[in-house]
């Protein structure tokens, strides 16, 4: 079977990171002549079928309201059995960069995580991705099938709708559940603001930045200001000034904003490695030989300190 | 409680980028003046180990490594941050194995070294990054497994395991044997070891196996590339000028940037 499944952990809504999967998955099976099924697991898997409808084939809901690891991990290998996919598409969550690798070793196939770049070889199935923290990009080739790949957000543009809309089934496995690992407290930080990987402005600090309260009295009023989440380099993460989930770079999250403002981060990297897909990179930095003002569109040679309270200043006045 | 940490030994991925070579007929990197380190999250999980050992007394925790011969340095260092015993798998065949070489190879060789009830590993390697060997192993050793986990708690002879979210965090329950995989946070930032335990380090015993000693196929494991293999490995060339905002005054200036960032935004 040439098919193409997508798995969905659906807790928002239909996002730019699953609008973007959608699409790598229709190019996919286009190319392979063959169908594209969605797989929707989580609590907001009903809301969000309809847009998954507009634009492939089927759309499987799967009974299985939370995420557990152990559990959907069987859901989606008990649907994939059935399915006979050549290619499985995950998004860049948690929960699929979990699953990946676990879920091809029960298909019997070869996984892939971070794809910025899909397509048929031949026979082989070839993936992009960057490696040695974005010093480097590669091109792997998945030997067995089928092919198991979590995918940068937003690197993959959207689908088209189709003429016609895909069916919708439920698919009931009451999969028995697997408590060797149980969830027993989530907890969302920052709640109410849209993943990082989906933010058009990112607003970020790094070492230089010297603490918690300046990410909280400087950056975030200006953040604030330029409609920006705020995000930082895993220096000021692991001083535990702000939260993990904040982090940008290899280590952390790969954004891909519009305008990513990096203040005090000297773009190691490291670093770099979490933004090399941002189409803007503008930098404050007291050092001119930083590297980060090799990857920037513009830049100020300057302590953050004076220059960001200005900044402020000069933003409200521009809004004006 | 025995636990096994999975360690790499990787090329410094703090190199900068100027001084960094590929070899593209081997698609890998060239070492060129770079040192050899333990994979930073490796270490974030031996520290992770290490703080877990303190607060329940009886632990043993076995350092584990699968690589070029090299990689009894980054073994020697966990003894020397405490480890109580060290393992060395040398690698005499592909020097980049697929990750699911690397998790067969792991998984034989933690057989061969008895009964561990937490294993734990690095979320990914700072040179491939591929992330795949805490759940390829777990599926190896038919085991459960929780990822991007940044603290360890015992509770009742199960474990709270903390692990990070894109928007939070997850507590676990689990029960043993399991495998984690340790993200980093402000909690595990490996510790220094001291110079003379470093020195101490030397005089312990290494356990070292080739592939041969191990129950498994090893010439499938030396070829290392029935899973994926590198196809293509290439620097992306990318250039961009970056203009400087000028101005007599620091007020000029920054005038100056704030437009360049309201005219970014708003073409967008």
């Amino acid at each position: 079977m040439n098919d193409v499944v997508i798995g969905v952990f659906a807790s928002g809504g239909f996002d730019k990171a699953a609008q973007g999967l959608v699409g790598a998955g229709r190019r996919l099976a286009d190319s392979l002549g063959s169908r594209l099924h969605v797989v929707l697991l989580g609590s907001a898997a009903l809301t969000v079928a309809d847009d998954f409808a507009r634009v492939v084939d089927t759309v499987i809901i799967v009974d299985q309201a939370e995420y557990e690891p152990e559990t959907c991990l069987s859901a989606l290998t008990r649907l994939c059995v059935e399915l006979l996919p050549r290619a499985v598409l995950l998004a860049n969550d948690t929960y699929s960069q979990e699953i990946t690798p676990r879920l091809a070793h029960r298909l019997g196939g070869s996984a892939v995580g971070d794809g910025v770049e899909v397509h048929i070889d031949g026979e082989a199935l070839c993936v992009s991705r960057q490696v040695y923290g974005g010093k480097a990009q590669a091109v792997i080739e998945l030997k067995r099938k089928p092919a198991v790949v979590w995918l940068r957000a937003r690197s993959f543009s959207p689908a088209n709708p189709r003429a016609t809309t895909g069916e919708i089934r439920q698919a009931v496995l009451d999969v028995p559940a697997d408590t060797r690992t149980r969830i027993i407290e989530r907890k969302r930080e920052a709640s109410g603001a849209a993943r990082l990987e989906e933010a058009r402005v990112i607003v970020s600090g790094g070492r230089g930045i010297g603490g918690s309260e300046p990410f909280e009295m400087e950056l975030k009023p200006l953040a604030d200001l330029m409609g920006a989440q705020m995000a930082a380099s895993r220096a000021a993460c692991d001083a535990g000034w702000v939260p993990p989930t904040w982090q940008v770079g290899q280590t952390g999250k790969k954004v891909t904003p519009d305008l990513y403002l990096a203040i005090a981060i000297t773009g190691a990297s490291q670093h770099m490695a979490g933004i090399s897909e941002a189409k803007n990179i503008a930098a404050i930095n007291t050092d001119p030989d930083a590297p980060i003002f090799k990857h920037c569109r513009f830049g100020i040679v300057e302590d953050y300190r004076k220059v960001v309270p200005l900044l402020r200043e000069k933003l409200v006045a521009l809004q004006k | 409680m025995n636990i096994l940490v999975c360690l790499k030994q990787i090329l410094d991925p703090e190199i900068p980028a100027r001084d960094f070579r590929i070899d593209p007929v081997k698609r890998e990197a060239e070492r060129g003046t770079a040192n050899l380190v333990t994979n930073i999250f490796c270490e974030n999980a031996l520290e992770t180990a290490l703080q877990f050992r303190e607060r329940t007394s009886d632990a043993t925790i076995t350092v584990l490594c699968y690589g070029a011969s090299t990689a009894e340095d980054s073994l020697r260092k966990a003894l020397a941050m405490k480890a109580d015993a060290a393992a060395l798998v040398v690698n005499d065949g592909n020097q980049n194995p697929d990750p699911l070489t690397v998790a067969r190879v792991l998984a034989a060789a933690i057989r061969k070294l008895g009964t561990f009830e937490l294993i734990m590993v690095g979320r990914e390697a700072g040179d491939w990054g591929a992330g795949q060997t805490g759940g390829l192993l777990a599926e190896e050793l038919g085991l459960p497994c929780v990822s991007f986990v940044d603290r360890i708690e015992s509770s009742d002879g199960k474990l709270r395991l903390k692990r990070q979210t894109d928007t939070g965090w997850e507590l676990f329950e689990a029960e043993l044997p399991v495998v984690v995989s340790i993200t980093n946070d402000e909690h595990n930032v490996p510790r220094i070891p001291k110079v003379r335990d470093v020195m101490m380090s030397y005089r312990q015993p290494l356990t070292q196996w080739k592939l041969d000693d191990l129950d498994i196929a090893s010439d499938e494991a030396r070829a290392g590339n029935t899973y994926y293999e590198v196809a293509k490995l290439s620097i992306p060339l990318k250039e961009t000028h970056c203009e400087f905002v000028t101005g007599d005054t620091l007020d000029e200036r920054v005038e100056k940037l704030a437009k360049c960032i309201v005219e970014v935004t708003r073409a967008l």
